[in-house]
C-alpha cells in the first residue's frame, strides 16, 4: 500500500488522482479487448486477414496507451497547455497534409503514413483543441484586454475547415459542439445561445443540402423505407437477438453481416452476444465517467481547469453517446467510434491522451487562490 | 503565445491608463458575456445544465436498451427476410440451336404467421403428418410464438405444397422462390458467368443482362414473372463441348497450367465457343473467385508469339510495298543494340514472305516490319484493334499493354509476336479480318446475321492481300509448322505460336505458351479456331519438343475433326495445293 507519509511523486500522484475514474477507464479498456475477441474477427476473415489480427493490434495499441494515460496524469495544468498547444500544431499541420499526401479512403483523406504508421491526425487534433479552448476562455474571464475570444473562434473556423476539407464531418461536428458547450460556460449571454444555435442548424441544413450522403442518411432516418438501412437493420436485429444475457460468446450471428462490426457497430455486436445487461453497464460506465468529470468541473474553482475537465468530459461523452444512439437507431447514421471500445490505433492513443489529461485536472490540488500565491512566492526568487 | 503571468493578470486591472485597445476588448467582453456578472458562478449553473444534459441522454439510451431486452425478436428481422423472397427472375440463356444454358427454376417455400393461427399445437401435429422431417416441438414452439412471420420450410416440393394446402390450416402460406440454375455446370461458365444470392448477374453474360436495364427492372419491381425473353447467344452449346473436352485431354496430356480454346465466326463475328479451363462451375460461384480460374481469353493478356507474324506479314502484304515474291535477308541474326534476334528454324539465307511465314523467320518477320517503319506498324495494329482495349458483352476484359515509349527495337519484337501483350480474343478478331476479305468485326457472345455483321464491319486490308494470306496460312499447313493440325477434308490453314514467358523479368526458355490458330476451310474460310496451352510439358510422344506444332496444334486437330460436321462443314477431298485453289482462283479479279 503506498503510503500517506511519504512524499514521492508516486504517492502524491496516488493520493489525489481520482481513482474510480481512473477504474472506471481501466475498465472500460479491459472491456474493450474482450469486445474485440468477439466483433472482430468476421471483419478481419472477410479482408482474408488472420481472424485475431485486430484483436492482436487492439491490445498492441492498449499498451502505449495505457502508459499514455498514466503519463499525461502527472502533468501539471501548465504543462498540459503547452504540450496541448505543440499537439494541435502537429496535428494541424498533419491534418492539412493529409489533403496532399493522404490515401483517400472512402472519398476521404483522412489518414497519414509517417515512420510507417498509419496515423489519422484529427483524432489528435481534438483533445488538444478542448484544451487550447479552455484555456483561451479561461483567460477572457481573467484577462479581459487578451484578445481571447478573436483567437478561440479563430482556432473554431481554421479546425472546422481543414476537417470539412477532408471532409470528416462527425469531427467537425464533435468539436463545433464541445467550443459551443464552452463558450457557452464561460458566460455567454442567452442572445448567443439564440445566435450560435442558428448558426449550428444553419451548418446542418447546408450539409443536407449540399452533401448528398448525409442527405440519403436523414431522410432513410425520418423514412426507413426511402433507402437501404441494411446495417441499422441488423444492428437493431443484434440488440433484439441478444435479450437480457446475449447469446453467449461467439454465438453471435449478425455480427458476420455487419460491415464495421469491429468500429462503429461494437456495441451491437455486444448486444447480442453478451446481452443488454453488458450494454446497460457499458453505459453506465460512460456516464459515470462523464458526470463525475462534469461535477468536478463545477466544484474546481480554477477557471482554466474547470472548461478544461468539462471540455473533455464533453468530447468523450458526446462521442459515446452519438456512437450508442447510432446503434440504437436514436439518431440518424453517423460514423463514429465507440471510446476505448471500437478499433482504431489513432482513436486509442487520442483518447488516452484526452483521458490522461482529464484525469491530471480533476487530481486535488491546493485551491486557486493557494495556489497563486503559492506561484508567487515560487516566481518571487527569479528575476523577470 | 506563453503562459501567463499571474503577477500581470494581478496588476493590469489597477493599470492608472486604459490603452484603447483594451477598452475595446472590454466592450466586446460585454457584448459577448454582458456586464457586471459573476462569470464564475455562472459558469457552475451552466455546468449544472450540462449534467442535466448528459443524464437525460444517457437515460434515454439506457431506457431504449430496456425496451429491445424486452421486445422479443421482432419486426426487423422479418422485414428484411420477406424483402429478400421477393422473386427476382431473370430471362433463361440459350445457346444458338436453343439449347438451355441457364434457367430460373421457381420453388414453392412454407411460412406461417403464428398470430393468425387458431390451435398451434393441432397446426403442429397435421404439418408434421405431411413434413415427418420437420422437428415437431420445435415447430410447435414456432407456432405458438407471437410473431407474425416465421419460415417453415425452404423450397419444398410441388406434391408437398398441395398437400400442405389440402390441411386447410388458416395462418399457413407459400412464398415462391426464385433459384438460378446451370444445367450444364462448368461447359459454358465463363461466358454466362453467375449469379449471387439474391440472383443478381455478377459476372459474364449474367452481369451484362443486369446492365442492360434487368436491374432496373427489379427494382421497379417489375421482372418478377416469367415473360421475360430468353436471350440467345451465339455458342453452340455442342462446338463448346466439344472444345472442352479436347481441351480438358490436352490440359492433362501435356500437363499444363491452363489450357483455352476459341471458335470463331470469321463471317459474322460470333463467338461460337470459348473454353477457359481451368473453369468453374456457375452453379457454384464461390469457385470463381479461385484466382487460377480466370477467363484467360477476355481477361487475360499474352505475348501472343509467332501467330502475331501472321499480322506482320499481312501488314507487308496490304502496304503495297511488297508481294509474296519480294525476298528478306535472313542469313544472319538481326541484331539490335545488345540484342540479337535469331530464327529457331534458322536457314540462313535469303527468304521470300511465304518462306519466311512456313519457317517462322523472326528476322524476316522482323525485316517486313522494318521496312515499313515504327508509325506504319504502330497505326496498322491500332487499325486492326490491336492496342485498344477490347469490349464485348463480357464485362471481364483488360487493356493490351502497349509499350510506353515504341521505339524500332519494339518493332522488331512486336513483329514477331513478343513485347505486346493482348487478349487472345483481341488477336483472333485480327487475324479474322486478315482471312475474311479483309473486314474486321468485334466479336459477339449473341447470335448475330451477316447483314448485322457486315453492318458493324471496318474495312481494314484489301479483299486481295486476304486472299494471300488464306494462301499463306495453308502453304502453312502443306509444308510448315502447321502440319499437325491439316484435318483432311477441311482445308485447314494455320499458323503456330510459341511464346517463352517472363520470369523474373527474363524471357524462359523452359516456360512456354504456345498457341495455335487454325482457318477452316482455307479457301473460303468460316471458322478461326484458336488454341492456347500454357506451359505444355515435353512427354515422350512429343520427342523432346514443347513448342506449338507438337502439342497445340494436334489439340487443334483433334478439335477440327470434331466440330468440323457440327458446323456443316461438307469435307472436300483430293483438292488442290494452295497456289492453285487459292492463288490461281483468285487471279482473275486481281
Amino acid at each position: 500500500m503506498v503510503s500517506r507519509a511519504t512524499r514521492s511523486p508516486f504517492a502524491s500522484w496516488w493520493w489525489t488522482v481520482d481513482r474510480l475514474t481512473l477504474a472506471a477507464i481501466i475498465t472500460l479498456m479491459l472491456g474493450g479487448i474482450v469486445l474485440s475477441l468477439a466483433a472482430s474477427p468476421p471483419v478481419a476473415t472477410r479482408i482474408g486477414l488472420d481472424p485475431f489480427y485486430f484483436v492482436g493490434r487492439h491490445i498492441m495499441y492498449l499498451i502505449p496507451a495505457l502508459v499514455l494515460m498514466l503519463a499525461v496524469s502527472l502533468l501539471s495544468p501548465r504543462l498540459i497547455r503547452r504540450s496541448a498547444l505543440v499537439v494541435f500544431a502537429i496535428s494541424f499541420v498533419l491534418v492539412i497534409m493529409t489533403q496532399f499526401y493522404g490515401a483517400e479512403v472512402k472519398g476521404a483523406h483522412r489518414w497519414i503514413i509517417i515512420a510507417g504508421v498509419n496515423i489519422q491526425p484529427s483524432e489528435f487534433l481534438k483533445p488538444a483543441f478542448v484544451i487550447l479552448v479552455a484555456w483561451l476562455f479561461a483567460e477572457s474571464a481573467k484577462k479581459p484586454d487578451v484578445p481571447a475570444n478573436t483567437i478561440a473562434l479563430a482556432l473554431l473556423v481554421a479546425s472546422v475547415v481543414a476537417l470539412v476539407m477532408q471532409p470528416d464531418f462527425g469531427q467537425t461536428m464533435l468539436i463545433s459542439l464541445v467550443w459551443g458547450a464552452l463558450f457557452f460556460m464561460a458566460g455567454m449571454r442567452m442572445v448567443w445561445v439564440v445566435g450560435l444555435t442558428g448558426v449550428a442548424s444553419f451548418g446542418l441544413f447546408s450539409a443536407y443540402y449540399f452533401v448528398p450522403y448525409i442527405a440519403r442518411r436523414i431522410k432513410r432516418f425520418l423514412d426507413p423505407a426511402s433507402g437501404d438501412t441494411f446495417q441499422i437493420d441488423n444492428s437493431l436485429e443484434s440488440f433484439m437477438r441478444g435479450g437480457w444475457f446475449g447469446r453467449g460468446p461467439g454465438e453471435g450471428t449478425v455480427k458476420r453481416i455487419l460491415p464495421d462490426s469491429h468500429a462503429d457497430f461494437v456495441f451491437a455486436v455486444a448486444a447480442e452476444e453478451f446481452g443488454i445487461v453488458l450494454c446497460l453497464v457499458l453505459v453506465a460506465l460512460f456516464a459515470f465517467i462523464v458526470l463525475r468529470a462534469l461535477t468536478n468541473a463545477m466544484r474546481n474553482e480554477d477557471p482554466f481547469a474547470r472548461f478544461a475537465t468539462a471540455g473533455l468530459a464533453i468530447l468523450f461523452g458526446a462521442q459515446s453517446a452519438i456512437n450508442m444512439s447510432v446503434n440504437l437507431a436514436l439518431i440518424p447514421a453517423k460514423g463514429m467510434t465507440l471510446p476505448f471500445i471500437s478499433y482504431g490505433g489513432s482513436s486509442m492513443i487520442s483518447l488516452a491522451y484526452g483521458m490522461g489529461m482529464l484525469l491530471a485536472l480533476m487530481r486535488e490540488r491546493p485551491s486557486a487562490e493557494g495556489m497563486a500565491s503559492q506561484q508567487r512566492i515560487a516566481t518571487a526568487g527569479i528575476p523577470a | 503565445m506563453t503562459d501567463h503571468n499571474p503577477d500581470a493578470s494581478a496588476e493590469m486591472p489597477l493599470a492608472p491608463r486604459t490603452p484603447p485597445q483594451a477598452l475595446h476588448r472590454r466592450s466586446v467582453q460585454a457584448i459577448l458575456y454582458g456586464r457586471g456578472v459573476d462569470r464564475a458562478k455562472k459558469a457552475k449553473a451552466r455546468l449544472g445544465l450540462a449534467i442535466l444534459a448528459f443524464s437525460i441522454v444517457y437515460l434515454i439510451i439506457g431506457g431504449r436498451l430496456v425496451l429491445y431486452a424486452l421486445t422479443p425478436e421482432g419486426p426487423v428481422a422479418q422485414r428484411r427476410v420477406s424483402g429478400d423472397a421477393v422473386a427476382t427472375s431473370r430471362p433463361d440463356i440459350l445457346d444458338r440451336r436453343g439449347e438451355v444454358l441457364a434457367t430460373d427454376v421457381m420453388t414453392p417455400s412454407l411460412f406461417a404467421e403464428p398470430r393468425r393461427i387458431i390451435d398451434s399445437d393441432e397446426a403442429a401435429e397435421l404439418l408434421t403428418a405431411v413434413m415427418p422431417d420437420l422437428d415437431h416441438s420445435d415447430l410447435r414452439e414456432r407456432l405458438g410464438s407471437r410473431r407474425g412471420f416465421v419460415w417453415l420450410k425452404r423450397e419444398i416440393s410441388a406434391k408437398q405444397q398441395t398437400e400442405v394446402h389440402h390441411l386447410g390450416v388458416p395462418g399457413l402460406g407459400f412464398l415462391t422462390e426464385n433459384k438460378r440454375v446451370y444445367p450444364n455446370g462448368p461447359e459454358v461458365s465463363h461466358v454466362i458467368g453467375h449469379v449471387n444470392v439474391d440472383n443478381q448477374g455478377t459476372a459474364g453474360i449474367e452481369k451484362w443482362l443486369d446492365s442492360t436495364g434487368l436491374a432496373d427492372l427489379h427494382r421497379a419491381g417489375f421482372a418478377s414473372d416469367r415473360d421475360q425473353k430468353p436471350v440467345q447467344l451465339s455458342i453452340d452449346l455442342r462446338v463448346q463441348h466439344a472444345l472442352r473436352d479436347e481441351l480438358v485431354a490436352a490440359h492433362r496430356k501435356f500437363k499444363t497450367i491452363a489450357a483455352a480454346g476459341i471458335v470463331l465466326d470469321v463471317r459474322t463475328g460470333e463467338v461460337v465457343a470459348m473454353v477457359s479451363l481451368p473453369d468453374y462451375d456457375s452453379n457454384n460461384p464461390r469457385e470463381a473467385n479461385d484466382p487460377t480460374k480466370f477467363n484467360r481469353l477476355t481477361t487475360g493478356i499474352f505475348e501472343m508469339g509467332s501467330t502475331f507474324k501472321a499480322i506482320t506479314l499481312g501488314m507487308g502484304l496490304d502496304s503495297g510495298k511488297m508481294n509474296l515474291a519480294t525476298t528478306f535477308d535472313a542469313r544472319l541474326p538481326l541484331r539490335y543494340g545488345r540484342f540479337k534476334i535469331s530464327d529457331y528454324h534458322a536457314q540462313n539465307r535469303v527468304l521470300s514472305i511465304p518462306e519466311i511465314f512456313t519457317y517462322s523467320s523472326n528476322i524476316g518477320a522482323a525485316r517486313v516490319a522494318l521496312k515499313l517503319g515504327v508509325e506504319e506498324h504502330k497505326s496498322f495494329l491500332r487499325k486492326l484493334g490491336q492496342l485498344d482495349r477490347l469490349r464485348t458483352e463480357l464485362p471481364e476484359s483488360r487493356e493490351p499493354q502497349v509499350p510506353k515509349r515504341w521505339g524500332e527495337l519494339n518493332t522488331v519484337t512486336i513483329a514477331f509476336g513478343h513485347g505486346l501483350s493482348v487478349a487472345p480474343l483481341q488477336a483472333v478478331m485480327g487475324v479474322a479480318a486478315l482471312l475474311n476479305g479483309g473486314k474486321l468485326i468485334p466479336p459477339t457472345f449473341l447470335k448475330r446475321s451477316e447483314q448485322e455483321a457486315n453492318a458493324l464491319a471496318k474495312q481494314v486490308v484489301k479483299p486481295e492481300t486476304s486472299v494471300q494470306m488464306r494462301y499463306l496460312m495453308r502453304l502453312n499447313a502443306e509444308k510448315g509448322s502447321a502440319g499437325k493440325a491439316d484435318v483432311k477434308g477441311y482445308y485447314v490453314g494455320g499458323k503456330t505460336g510459341t511464346a517463352e514467358k517472363v520470369v523474373n523479368g527474363r524471357y524462359s526458355k523452359t516456360k512456354l505458351m504456345t498457341d495455335f490458330m487454325a482457318v477452316l476451310p482455307s479457301d473460303d474460310p468460316r471458322y478461326l479456331v484458336l488454341i492456347m496451352l500454357d506451359e505444355p510439358q515435353i512427354i515422350p510422344e512429343t520427342k523432346g519438343f514443347a513448342t506449338a506444332s507438337w502439342n497445340a496444334a494436334p489439340t487443334a486437330a483433334n478439335v477440327i475433326s470434331r466440330i468440323g460436321p457440327l458446323l456443316g462443314l461438307v469435307p472436300r477431298f483430293d483438292l488442290p495445293t494452295a497456289d492453285r485453289q487459292i492463288l490461281a482462283s483468285s487471279k482473275p479479279t486481281r
